[in-house]
């Protein structure tokens, strides 16, 4: 039995050494040469600092290379956590001094964007390591299937982003699922969108790890130009994406399938946020003649990935929405209402989760552990964890969960996970004289930023101002100056009227 | 025909200085969210509908290669 994912992708490297594990805009790397590199970085951490189980931040582009260090991090007996190479500092900042990392690694030139921050922490620099042939440090051997294996940090309400802590056991348990799911092999060709920041990535980098699949890391101009990408894809072969919804929508919207055909794809999945029904149906209509899998994936960060999944199957109506599917196998998911007892057929409630998918915990910050990694409520006989999502669902007559929306502020623009009150956290610090609230306005897709102040402030003040703090897709693209915002009774922020207004309902 | 290409960039990256600009996407003034909002705008402004496989990063790299694009997919001046 294996119980940690270097004894998976030490089985698989010795599988298949010659075959491609990793390509990236510059180099195509075998699992031979991706092993050595990873065992290298292993030797020097394990040597460096003689610890297990702490993190090391990974700052450096989408490469390779990263890939190794994050491998390289778990042959040390350590856990990864990427960090966003667009982010702007301040957040960068908030992370790390949250985090308190073991190092961070980087590179020459994002270097001096980690002298910028007030914070102490090592600093390895990958271009100033002398690459030689070791052998793998035993250090990871000590490592349980408990431990963490990487994390992950998500937009928290209060300003500073969430640490999601997942275990080795949790990604064996999803690539397991994977694997056996979509039939995976080693002649898989994935095609990776998500920036590692991101836990969809998660699926692309483990399906090279477990099933000897060779991934490649589209270069992201790709995904700006759709044109160019569909010619990526037939220039490598892709045949497996798991991309987020807007890029197929992006595709669909331009019709270009129409004129660029992709023979090669044969596993479509998709997940991070809603799919519109009526563009999954032109790929559908569109690569009918290639037999093509269809997969809805479902699930947060919090319970590693994919906790329900729909299959496109002849149940798909294309005037409904793509249902979020059934529990995948060995996850449990109980639909609670506010009583706190499971939802009919028909009737909505939070969706939560059961088993070994749940992540450890949010790193540093047991209490918001606490509130919602909680008790199952129909266990009343011994201790057990379940995962409240916060978002609410209901299950149709045959089976199949229906997404329906959020109890909270969080919402999902482009596949980002983002709490508004994040972003108005940062903006109340950044503009001390204003009052403001932030709303998401459905029809457009787009963030509203409604505000109180003496004078007018322009867009671009405020844009420039922002994007020192936030990153890109957290920065709203509307702005409403109002006399005075609207308060409920105690004094608040009236939102609920705000957002009603924002996206029409009254 | 420039000035609203321009206006249109202004209000999708009001931080970006565009005019002084010399290749919008190798500078990475524009993501993809930008260009299709700009695409969305474009075609609704000149009552026209740019082809897909003409949103490649020659046709976007600054005001004179957009403007020719514009005229190609039939927008008037």
């Amino acid at each position: 039995m294996k119980i940690n994912l270097i004894e998976y992708f030490e089985e698989t490297a010795m599988k298949f050494p010659e075959r491609t594990a990793l390509v990236d805009g510059s180099s195509s790397w075998s699992f031979k040469e991706l092993r050595s590199r990873s065992v290298f970085i292993g030797e020097v951490l394990a040597n460096t600092y003689k610890r297990i189980n702490r993190p090391v931040a990974v700052y450096l582009p989408k490469s390779n290379e990263a890939i190794s260090i994050f491998l390289g991090t778990m042959y040390s007996g350590n856990c990864y956590a990427p960090l966003d190479a667009k982010a702007p500092m301040a957040k960068i900042e908030t992370i790390l001094k949250n985090l308190d990392p073991l190092c961070v690694i980087t590179n020459t030139s994002l270097l001096p964007n980690l002298r910028e921050i007030n914070a102490e922490f090592e600093i390895i620099n990958i271009d100033d390591l002398e690459y030689v042939e070791v052998s793998p440090p035993e250090i990871f051997r000590q490592c349980i299937d408990f431990d963490p294996a990487y994390i992950l940090h998500t937009s928290g309400s209060t300003g500073v982003p969430k640490g999601v802590v997942i275990s080795h056991l949790s990604i064996i348990d999803y690539m397991n699922w994977v694997v056996d799911t979509f039939g995976i092999t080693e002649e898989e060709r994935v095609g990776n969108q998500t920036p590692f920041i991101f836990d969809m990535s998660t699926l692309d980098i483990y399906l090279m790890i477990f099933a000897g699949a060779s991934v490649f890391l589209i270069p992201e101009q790709h995904f700006i130009f759709p044109a160019k990408l569909l010619e990526y894809i037939n220039e490598h072969h892709i045949n497996l994406i798991f991309w987020v919804p807007s890029v197929f929508v992006n595709i669909a919207n331009l019709r270009l399938l129409d004129s660029i055909k992709t023979p090669t794809i044969k596993k479509v999945l998709f997940g991070g946020e809603v799919m519109p029904p009526k563009h999954l149906e032109y790929w559908i209509q569109s690569l009918r003649d290639q037999n093509v899998i269809y997969g809805n994936l479902y699930g947060p960060t919090e319970i590693t990935g994919t906790c329900a999944c729909y299959v496109v199957d002849e149940t798909f109506d294309p005037e409904e929405s793509v249902p979020i599917g059934k529990p995948c196998r060995n996850t449990d998911i109980l639909v609670l209402n506010e009583r706190n007892e499971l939802c009919e057929i028909g009737e909505r409630g939070e969706l939560c989760v059961r088993g070994s998918s749940l992540a450890l915990g949010y790193w540093r910050d047991f209490k918001k552990t606490e509130s919602v990694f909680v008790q199952n409520p129909l266990n009343t006989s011994f201790p057990e964890r379940i995962y409240r999502t916060g978002d609410i669902v209901y299950t149709r007559e045959d089976g199949q969960m229906m997404y329906v929306g959020r109890k909270d502020f969080q919402i999902k623009l482009h596949g980002y996970r983002i709490d508004l009150g994040e972003i108005e956290h940062n903006i109340l610090s950044a503009f001390d004289t204003i009052n403001a609230g932030v709303f998401f306005d459905q029809n457009k897709r787009e963030i509203v930023l409604c505000y109180e102040s003496d004078e007018e402030i322009s867009i671009k003040e405020f844009r420039v101002k922002l994007s020192t703090v936030l990153s890109k897709q957290m920065i709203p693209t509307r702005y409403i100056r109002m006399e005075s915002l609207p308060k409920s009774p105690s004094g608040k922020i009236d939102r609920s009227y705000l957002n009603d207004k924002i996206n029409g309902n009254n | 025909m420039k000035e609203n290409i321009l206006s249109f960039l202004a209000e999708i990256r009001p931080e970006c200085d565009f005019e002084n600009s010399m290749n919008f996407i190798e500078e990475g003034l524009l993501d993809s969210f930008d260009i299709v909002s700009l695409v969305t705008s474009l075609d609704e402004e000149f009552k026209i509908s740019i082809e897909g496989t003409d949103i490649i990063p020659e046709n976007f790299a600054n005001l004179d290669s957009i403007e020719r694009l514009l005229l190609k997919n039939g927008a008037k001046r």
